[in-house]
């Protein structure tokens, strides 16, 4: 019949790097008129990075560009906007202080010859852009008064609005109920039916199978397959996803693993602002001294939630019993949880574990400063100043000296700080997220071993990990989370990439073993 | 000179207390150049510098605490002026005595200055809010306790009738001069408040909680830092020092006047700021204010003593502050 048609985008061999590092290598991309591509991935396969190179963030990159068969090369997000290409990142980017109105016309105003905004016309736009997106909310409403999903609905009606040929949503369903997914499903089969093209990225399976035409399966900054979804079944896709190869090394031996010491029984976390969310729902476990609990699950499954919330420092209302060490334990916030000998590493070093100019010997002995203070407040400067000196030297922690600032230390330097400064506090139970998380190889080594050490001295952990082989490389058993529940707790050898991956993903795969 | 001296230097001069310590260096020098006749090389020049900083400094004490907390403390003006009125009422016309006095009025610049702390870490107010409405609440407040008028030693009695009362002798005592004259005891009593202020900043354990809610106040309270505790006790000190301000300032006027002070907050975020303390909060140190302190006391001094008129005055402070800041940052 006809010749086919030329895709609406087509990237070639698009090669990026940060700095000495290469992360996307040589991605082949092609999105036809009217067709959902489902871009898939585990965290940090590249599907950001390349959704940033499409919509003209990232702008220093290698390969080629083509829209419509056309090379082009973009200047910058806007001028990708102007070229057709509309997108939807994960992160709400409202102006929660302008009404909904501003917001949808926002660097797209409607005005007169004389630059005067037409707000009238605007709040009539509006209003059916809003209606379209099935929403029901004033134009004239703040945003910042509306609940988190009818924000995101509001970006996405923005974006939808705009007469794109290719829509890129990263996302976009995380912070959404059940009838705003519907219509935002909706819209997209309207978008397809228009012939537009649209790059849909999710971790969720059940949206990859009712949206995807064709599946772009990433990893590792590769591209590794693209098919149509009826021929990339689930186990299939989850395959491709982690890789073709089995892990089969054995696992640690549980060596002085000892009496329990947490116990956890349906412990549930509530979202702060859409009370029917639940950030964490009804997870129950039991850790033992020296043990490694390895928690999984991909982003928004709850995992760090749960860790948290036994901190207390939970971001929502948290319900549910823990007994720690034979005594109830509810900790109305850090201090409590440091005084029962439970301590926190977060996730994001530089938001919520250092403060960039503190010396390195003030860091690491911020959290047990309690043990270094004479009465009067007085603080003992010999016993901190050897205790830091003690746990750098322990740590391998590269560092000019002890005063300086941790700002001008490498990332895994910092992170073995921050590591420091979680064990002077003498912990029985650690919670550790993502603690090898941008740091080199080295250092990463060097924490393994740490880990293993400290497990060896009877300390319980519970370890969140993105990076699957580091999972199995420590922890004695995995506990799979989706959607702030238990989807598979796998224990020594049934433990397979696949299965964990799967049950991350919401794909029945795991079971209790 | 060896490689591992000159890189000894380097580090050396990459210290914030090096930088500061050499632009009060270099004022000395231009100090040394411009001596109007020699007048630069006399210690009761000095002497005098330094008395007429030492209210300041004794104001830039608490707000350097304030400011490496990552707040700002712009009510000490007025809490000078608050606690100057104070002071002078309660031994001139209620006739009390002096150390109740100071009592009183320090514990009442620390009450307000813990309000102030109670509603930036409890009720999250920012700091410049919070004290630009304490500022002109305690302004307000000093105006009420002195009826408006400068209180002075000429009193007037409830039926009308008005007389002179001795002036206590702690005005004396507080505006006087020891070691032969050589030493004002106001430029003791900031060295004490700077003494204090190291103490508390260097040596206690809240002093390294400053530090750290100011750096990064997330991962201090995940480190159990009792943040709001540590920001009022900030604010608290702020408002004990400028009462302590206000009673110098009181005995170097010989009188409570509720217009005393305006402004004052500037110059001491100045001589904060200058010394390379950041308004990020996190950094810097009293060491640093007291270099601060020094290098602007010497502008204005050498200023005057070349009878540089008022409008070049403030002129060349304000392109110095900036000049300084720039030269902290290096580059």
């Amino acid at each position: 019949m006809t010749p086919p048609p030329t895709p609406l985008v087509s990237l070639r061999s698009v090669r990026k790097s940060f700095g000495p590092v290469e992360v996307l290598h040589g991605v082949d991309l092609e999105v036809m008129p009217g067709e959902v591509l489902v871009l898939a991935g585990e965290n940090g396969a590249g599907k950001s990075t390349l959704v940033n190179i499409l919509s003209g963030v990232h702008t220093d990159f290698s390969g080629e560009i083509a829209l419509r068969g056309r090379p082009r090369r973009f200047t910058g997000p806007a001028d990708a906007a102007r070229s057709g290409i509309a997108t939807i990142h994960q992160e709400l980017s409202l102006v929660p202080t302008m009404t909904v109105a501003d917001n949808l016309f926002l660097g797209n105003e409607r005005t007169d010859r004389w630059g005067r905004v037409d707000f009238a016309a605007q709040e009539r736009e509006a209003e059916r852009l809003l209606e379209q997106a099935g929403l029901d909310v004033a134009p004239r409403r703040l945003v910042a008064e509306l609940p988190v999903s009818t924000q995101q609905m509001i970006e996405i009606a923005r974006a939808l609005a705009r007469d794109a040929a290719l829509f890129i949503l990263d996302e976009p369903t995380s912070a959404l109920n059940e009838p705003e997914v519907e219509a935002l499903f909706a819209r997209i089969a309207t978008l397809r039916r228009e012939g537009r093209g649209i790059v849909y990225i999710t971790h969720k399976m059940e949206e990859i199978y009712r949206l995807a035409d064709r599946i772009t399966v990433l990893r590792d900054g590769s591209h590794v397959v693209t098919a149509p979804a009826a021929d990339l079944p689930p186990a299939e896709l989850v395959a491709r996803l982690v890789g073709r190869e089995l892990d089969t090394r054995p696992p640690e031996p549980a060596t002085t693993r000892g009496a329990p010491i947490l116990e956890v029984r349906d412990l549930a976390v509530a979202h702060p602002v859409v009370p029917y969310l639940r950030l964490v729902d009804g997870v129950s476990f039991t850790l033992h001294e020296g043990e490694i609990l390895g928690l999984a699950g991909l982003q928004g499954s709850g995992a760090s939630d749960v860790l948290q919330a036994l901190f207390g420092a939970a971001a929502g209302p948290v319900s549910g019993s823990v007994t720690l060490a034979g005594s109830p334990y509810s900790p109305g916030g850090p201090r409590e949880a440091i005084e029962r000998r439970v301590m926190l590493l977060t996730n994001d070093r530089k938001a919520r574990g250092l403060a960039p100019e503190l010396s390195v010997s003030h860091s690491v002995t911020l959290a047990s400063l309690p043990r270094f203070t004479r009465r009067g407040g007085w603080i003992r400067r010999r016993a901190a100043r050897g205790a830091a000196e003690d746990v750098t030297r322990r740590f391998r922690v590269g560092a000019p000296s002890l005063d300086a600032p941790v700002r001008m230390l490498s990332g895994g330097n910092q992170q073995k700080v921050y590591l420091a400064r979680c064990l002077l506090t003498e912990p029985r139970l650690l919670l550790l997220d993502e603690p090898t998380r941008g740091i080199d190889i080295g250092a990463k080594t060097d924490i393994y071993a740490l880990v293993r050490s400290w497990v060896a001295d009877g300390i319980a952990i519970l370890l969140i990990t993105s990076e699957l082989d580091e999972l199995f490389l420590l922890c004695d058993r995995i506990m799979v989370l989706h959607r702030g529940r238990i989807a598979a707790e796998l224990a020594g050898g049934s433990a397979t990439k696949e299965r964990v991956m799967g049950a991350a993903m919401g794909h029945g795969a795991g079971g209790r073993a | 000179m060896s490689g591992k001296a000159r890189e000894g230097l380097r580090r050396l001069w990459r210290t914030p207390e090096a930088r500061a310590l050499l632009a009060l260096l270099l004022m000395l020098a231009i100090g040394a150049v411009f001596n109007a006749d020699g007048a630069f090389f006399r210690w009761s020049v000095h002497r005098d510098m330094l008395r007429q900083v030492s209210v300041y400094g004794i104001l830039a004490c608490g707000m350097t605490i304030v400011i490496v907390s990552a707040g700002i403390d712009l009510s000490v003006s007025s809490l000078l002026a608050l606690s100057a009125v104070g002071f002078a009422w309660l031994t001139l016309p209620a006739g009390q005595a002096a150390v109740f006095a100071i009592l009183v009025v320090l514990a009442a610049g620390t009450a307000l200055g813990s309000l102030s702390g109670f509603l930036v870490a409890r009720m999250r107010i920012q700091p410049f809010i919070v004290t630009l409405a304490m500022m002109v609440f305690a302004r307000g407040l000093a105006k009420v306790v002195s009826g408006g008028r400068k209180i002075t030693n000429y009193v007037t009695a409830p039926d009308g009738s008005s007389r002179v009362v001795d002036l206590p002798r702690a005005f004396d005592v507080i505006d006087s001069r020891i070691l032969g004259g050589n030493l004002s005891i106001v430029t003791v009593v900031f060295l004490a408040c700077v003494l204090v202020t190291w103490i508390v900043l260097a040596r206690l354990r809240l002093g390294r909680h400053v530090y750290a809610v100011g750096g990064n106040e997330e991962a201090a309270r995940l480190s159990g830092v009792p943040v709001r505790r540590t920001l009022v006790a900030a604010y608290a000190l702020s408002g004990f020092f400028a009462a302590v301000a206000g009673v110098c300032q009181a005995a170097q006027e010989t009188q409570g006047d509720p217009e005393t002070g305006m402004g004052y907050e500037l110059d001491a975020i100045a001589m904060v700021v200058i010394g390379g303390t950041s308004l990020a909060g996190g950094k810097g140190s009293v060491t640093l204010t007291l270099i601060g302190v020094l290098t602007i006391g010497y502008l204005q001094k050498i200023l005057s003593l070349n009878a540089a008129p008022e409008a070049t005055r403030l002129m060349l402070t304000g392109a110095i502050i900036v000049c300084a800041v720039l030269f902290q940052r290096g580059r």
